[in-house]
């Protein structure tokens, strides 16, 4: 229990009919990067929004480092924000600041960091990310897609998170663009000690970032282990998504149609 | 069958088809009922919470300052050109009405009261709708699309204090300044047509200005420009921060803003008339 870093106990979400969580278990041990992988509408997304507070949960329990979290706002909510980094699908950067600015969002506004002493940090940040401090003063319209991932990673773990959450982080870069992050995810995790949650559908991505995987169907978890095992895991349903097959027991729209 | 049980077998069905027809039609008018109720209470909530995050910590005065910038200053020559051409346009037709009845000496009255009471305030308020509450709309509708309001939450920092307070306090600040510089340049319009091209006496038109003019028709103007001035902000920021997905979520968002803005404006005009003048 103590090694446990989340712990998400029989997790209900819905939105209006349609259930998107449907009493959802997952262990994420402190210190390991766990990915979760399924389809797309699987509920990837909502399980991290969750986790985030950013979405309130029907029922259940979302225990980090031992304490109830799920449904509480306020400062509360605040305290357990400090712990967390998010690295957003499409980047999410604040068109309106310069690239430093928006890495050191987290420092200025939520630490109260005075501004030169953040803009430093936000610089070494960016280094460790590969990008030179020419960069820290063009707005993020200015920068490639790589770029931007690059950036919005560096604003992840500017504040030195506990848990780093990776919501697809190579969706629309080019494979070798792609491997690059990968590989900055890796390292920037394992310099900061920290424990990580990815939510993906590129299988190189999982290979490369994970030491746990969570195949997601339905609402639940249907298989949890090793990355070492995923070959093998002896489940048709986890067979068919790594291996991307139109057919299997993962019914897609145009199969269940002709079923 | 009897006679008498098939007409109670018609009778029961008449009536069932009554009633599904009137349940049909108090479903029909308490949807909508619902929906309004739901929405009220919906923008209620968010006002409430909105004002009480203007007044509590931390504050960000660089919002504030680039708000009082982007509602205020960029808002002045859209407002002044409003009120130059008003002014003007009301000279002109006053006199072309009150030269029917020899009562062109009121033109200037006529001016400065309509410009100061009624039509700086509102004519500034819907123009400042539909240029900040338009844009306003826009931003954080697509701030909400591209996931920048969750990243904003995730590095600890509340969208209602960093994004909508400072916007709301510079709205409700700004535009009585705004307002102020109208009724000025409004008058100085009535001022120009009036002297410069009916032939009025440019002293006799400023000293009759100034006479008629009393402190409440100002001030009454400029809360008016106040709360104008916090609808529209509150209304730009609700529909922008409770927008839809997509380019069209984004669109019906700056449409609705600039729309219930406006109206809000007119209703709250009646209102604020109508306590500061009966």
């Amino acid at each position: 229990m103590t090694d446990l870093k989340i712990k998400m106990k029989d997790v209900h979400k819905a939105f209006g009919p349609k259930r998107v969580l449907n009493g959802f278990n997952l262990d994420v041990p402190k210190g390991q990067s766990v990915v979760i992988i399924g389809g797309s509408g699987t509920g990837k997304s909502v399980t991290l929004k969750c986790i985030l507070g950013l979405m309130d949960v029907d029922k259940g329990s979302i225990l980090i480092d031992g304490k109830e979290t799920a449904n509480i706002h306020g400062t509360e909510r605040s305290k357990i924000m400090r712990k967390f980094g998010m690295l957003f699908q499409g980047g999410a950067l604040f068109d309106s600041l310069p690239v430093w600015e928006n890495v050191a969002f987290g420092l200025i506004h939520g630490q109260r960091m005075g501004r030169e002493e953040a803009r430093e940090i936000a610089i070494q940040k960016l280094a460790s990310v590969g990008l030179a401090s020419q960069v820290a003063d063009l707005l993020p319209a200015e920068l490639s897609g790589g770029m931007q991932k690059r950036v919005s990673l560096a604003r992840a773990i500017a504040v030195n998170p506990e848990i780093i959450f990776f919501d697809e982080p190579t969706t629309g870069l080019d494979p070798i663009m792609a491997d690059v992050i990968n590989d900055l995810i890796v390292k920037c995790v394992k310099d900061l000690g920290a424990t990580a949650v990815s939510i993906t559908h590129d299988m190189a991505s999982v290979r490369k970032i994970a030491d746990k995987v969570a195949m997601l169907h339905e609402g639940r978890i249907i298989w949890y282990g090793d990355k070492s095992e995923l070959d093998n895991s002896g489940n048709p349903f986890v067979d068919q998504f790594i291996h991307g097959r139109a057919h299997g027991p993962i019914m897609t729209i145009g199969a269940a149609q002709a079923a | 069958m009897s006679e008498s049980s098939a007409s109670g077998i018609i009778q029961h069905f008449g009536t069932k088809r009554l009633l599904v027809n009137f349940m049909n039609f108090l479903a029909s008018v308490g949807a909508p009922v619902l929906r309004f109720m739901n929405a009220t209470g919906k923008l209620t909530y968010f006002a409430a919470q909105s004002v009480i995050n203007c007044f509590l910590p931390p504050y960000y005065f660089r919002s504030v300052i680039r708000q009082f910038g982007d509602i205020g200053y960029y808002s002045l020559p859209v407002v002044g050109m409003t009120a130059l051409f008003t002014g003007m346009v009301l000279a002109l037709q006053s006199y072309t009405g009150f030269t029917r009845f020899n009562a062109e000496g009121a033109i200037a009255s006529v001016v400065v009261l309509s410009i100061t009471r009624e039509l700086s305030p509102v004519l500034a308020g819907l123009m400042v709708a539909g240029r900040v509450g338009a844009s306003i709309a826009a931003e954080i509708g697509t701030m909400r699309v591209t996931e920048q309001l969750d990243a904003l939450t995730t590095l600890s920092v509340n969208p209602h204090k960093y994004l909508i307070a400072p916007r709301i306090i510079a709205g409700t600040l700004m535009l009585p300044l705004l307002v102020l510089l109208g009724d000025i340049i409004g008058v100085f319009g009535g001022y120009l047509v009036s002297v410069h091209m009916l032939g009025f006496n440019p002293h006799s038109f400023l000293s009759q200005s100034w006479d008629v003019l009393e402190s409440m028709d100002v001030i009454s103007g400029l809360v008016k420009a106040a709360v104008f001035g916090f609808i529209v902000t509150l209304m730009g920021c609700y529909n922008g921060y409770s927008s839809g997905r997509g380019a069209q979520g984004v669109g019906a968002a700056t449409t609705y803003a600039v729309v219930s803005s406006s109206i809000l404006i007119l209703i709250f005009n009646y209102i604020l008339t109508q306590v500061f003048f009966s």
